[in-house]
């Protein structure tokens, strides 16, 4: 079987589509064979989510989802095996490390379904130090938009900027950066560093800025408005 | 020309080697797990540079237009160390993944005892996996490293039709063929075959099985020598779909044995100008 894929239309998500829609939407756009071996897996996950012998057998589904259900839908389902087999912090930090890129991404994905405390963060600062700019983008998802300590998050948002990372990727972005003066100055410096070099400064950076900016007087106090 | 080669080393290579291959027209590799020219010393080594094989990689990759695949194994050199030889015990949760299209390279170096062990085991492991298997030929004592090769294939429960023997050459290009495996020649600017002889050896045994790679790793190699075969070829009179059959079909039906094979390139989010490796990173 050689796999030649259409480009789908713009998916649902993973981390910021609730499982049920999620699987609504897998099931209105999986083939039949894909939609029956995706009910399959969520079964096994779901009665099974402790380990078997060496490798438990959700672990096998999250392995193959790509050649079984296709590389644009392979996001949504290891993120609905994950979700089924309810996979814990110890379990998702295992998956991650044993993972492909294409794993490490969708536990990314799952964390915000999965995980209601900071525990995962050090997934998210892995995928921080990495240059993979799908990883990158995955890692400022709900979970780490929610859960990044300041320093960390003025940083992702650069390296966004320097890795080609379209902003609107980042979580939450214009609530994290209003009024956020020291991104607002990095940012500032950026700009200057690639005019200094005669090198473009990237459209998103002004998009950026202009989300840091203060709110008028008369504003003051009102937090979490998306301007 | 669309080329498909069947074993390079990326790992190893710039990427100007992957801009020059898109631009001869490679559009699908498949990277097999080899050893690093420094020979490793623990597992963890081995599976930072699986990890690598499956992770940045293929990522590197598709930012050319490439798409990246990878056969993963002990390889022969590092089967006789017993440091390394746990890794074995590593492969089964590897041999899962996607983009993994056969168990490779695995075969003989100096046909020691432990070499033997290893190619047995990993030969099993192929079997059980449902991926075929990249065969390495011995570089010395080749023609004895073929029959001892096709021996350890036929006591294996691997199918020898699900086998691509490579690094063959003259001497042992018939043996092979009458094996019923695929045949796998590495062109190289100095050792192994080189185009000429390539087109001899076509000429001579057919382009049925055949496939061509470049081999390129860290050392004396070239990424696109697979071009400059499909040109060779073209010259000495062989048509388009010849041409088409050795550096593409053929590969394909090869790995597409794994079930695993996508051809399309994902292409990631960044764009290339904003790239991080075209830029150097940070």
């Amino acid at each position: 079987m050689i796999h030649h894929h259409a480009r789908a239309t713009p998916a649902a998500h993973p981390a910021r589509t609730a499982p049920a829609e999620l699987r609504g939407h897998l099931n209105a756009h999986l083939a039949g064979a894909a939609r029956a071996w995706l009910g399959r897996a969520l079964d096994e996950a779901a009665d099974h989510p402790g380990t078997h012998g060496p490798i438990s057998v959700w672990e096998l589904r999250l392995a193959e989802a790509g050649r079984r259900c296709g590389p644009e839908h392979a996001d949504a389902v290891r993120v609905l095996i994950l979700h089924a087999a309810r996979a814990d912090t110890d379990a998702l930090t295992r998956v991650y490390r044993q993972g492909t890129a294409d794993e490490r991404r969708a536990v990314l994905h799952a964390l915000p379904h999965l995980v209601p405390g900071p525990d995962a963060l050090h997934l998210v600062e892995d995928a921080l130090r990495t240059n993979d700019t799908r990883l990158v983008a995955a890692a400022l998802g709900p979970y780490g938009a929610r859960r990044l300590a300041s320093h960390d998050w003025r940083h992702a948002v650069l390296k966004c900027l320097f890795t080609g990372v379209r902003v609107d990727e980042i979580t939450d972005l214009a609530r994290r950066a209003h009024g956020d003066s020291e991104l607002a100055r990095m940012l500032g410096d950026f700009a200057e560093e690639r005019t200094a070099a005669g090198r473009p400064v990237p459209e998103d950076l002004y998009r950026v800025l202009a989300l840091t900016a203060p709110p008028p007087a008369d504003e003051n106090g009102i937090d979490g408005k998306e301007s | 020309m669309r080329i498909f080669d069947p074993h390079i080393h990326m790992t190893s290579r710039t990427t100007d080697d992957y801009e020059a291959m898109h631009q001869a027209g490679v559009r699908v590799v498949v990277e097999p797990a080899f050893w690093l020219g420094q020979p490793r010393t623990s597992p963890a080594s081995f599976t930072d540079y699986f990890d690598s094989l499956l992770g940045w990689e293929p990522f590197r990759a598709a930012q050319y237009g490439i798409a990246h695949h990878c056969a993963i194994a002990l390889n022969p050199k590092e089967a006789n160390d017993p440091r390394c030889t746990p890794v074995l015990d590593l492969l089964p949760r590897y041999l899962l993944k996607d983009r993994v299209v056969a168990v490779g390279e695995i075969g003989y170096d100096s046909m020691t005892p432990a070499e033997d062990l290893a190619l047995e085991h990993q030969l099993q492991l192929a079997a059980d996996h449902g991926l075929p298997a990249l065969v390495h030929t011995p570089h010395r004592d080749k023609p004895t490293g073929l029959r001892r090769t096709l021996d350890a294939v036929r006591a294996s429960e691997l199918p020898v039709e699900r086998v691509l023997l490579d690094h063959l050459n003259e001497t042992t290009v018939k043996e092979a063929k009458d094996s019923g495996s695929w045949l796998g020649f590495s062109v190289y600017p100095d050792t192994k075959m080189d185009e000429e002889r390539m087109v001899a050896v076509i000429k001579a045994f057919g382009t049925e099985k055949v496939l061509v790679n470049s081999a390129a790793d860290w050392g004396r190699s070239d990424p696109i020598k697979t071009r400059r075969v499909g040109d060779a070829l073209l010259d000495a009179g062989f048509d388009e779909d010849d041409v088409d059959l050795v550096l593409w079909r053929n590969p394909v039906a090869f790995y597409g044995l794994s079930g695993r094979l996508a051809l399309d390139v994902t292409a990631p989010d960044a764009t290339h100008e904003g790239n991080s490796i075209l830029r150097g990173g940070e």
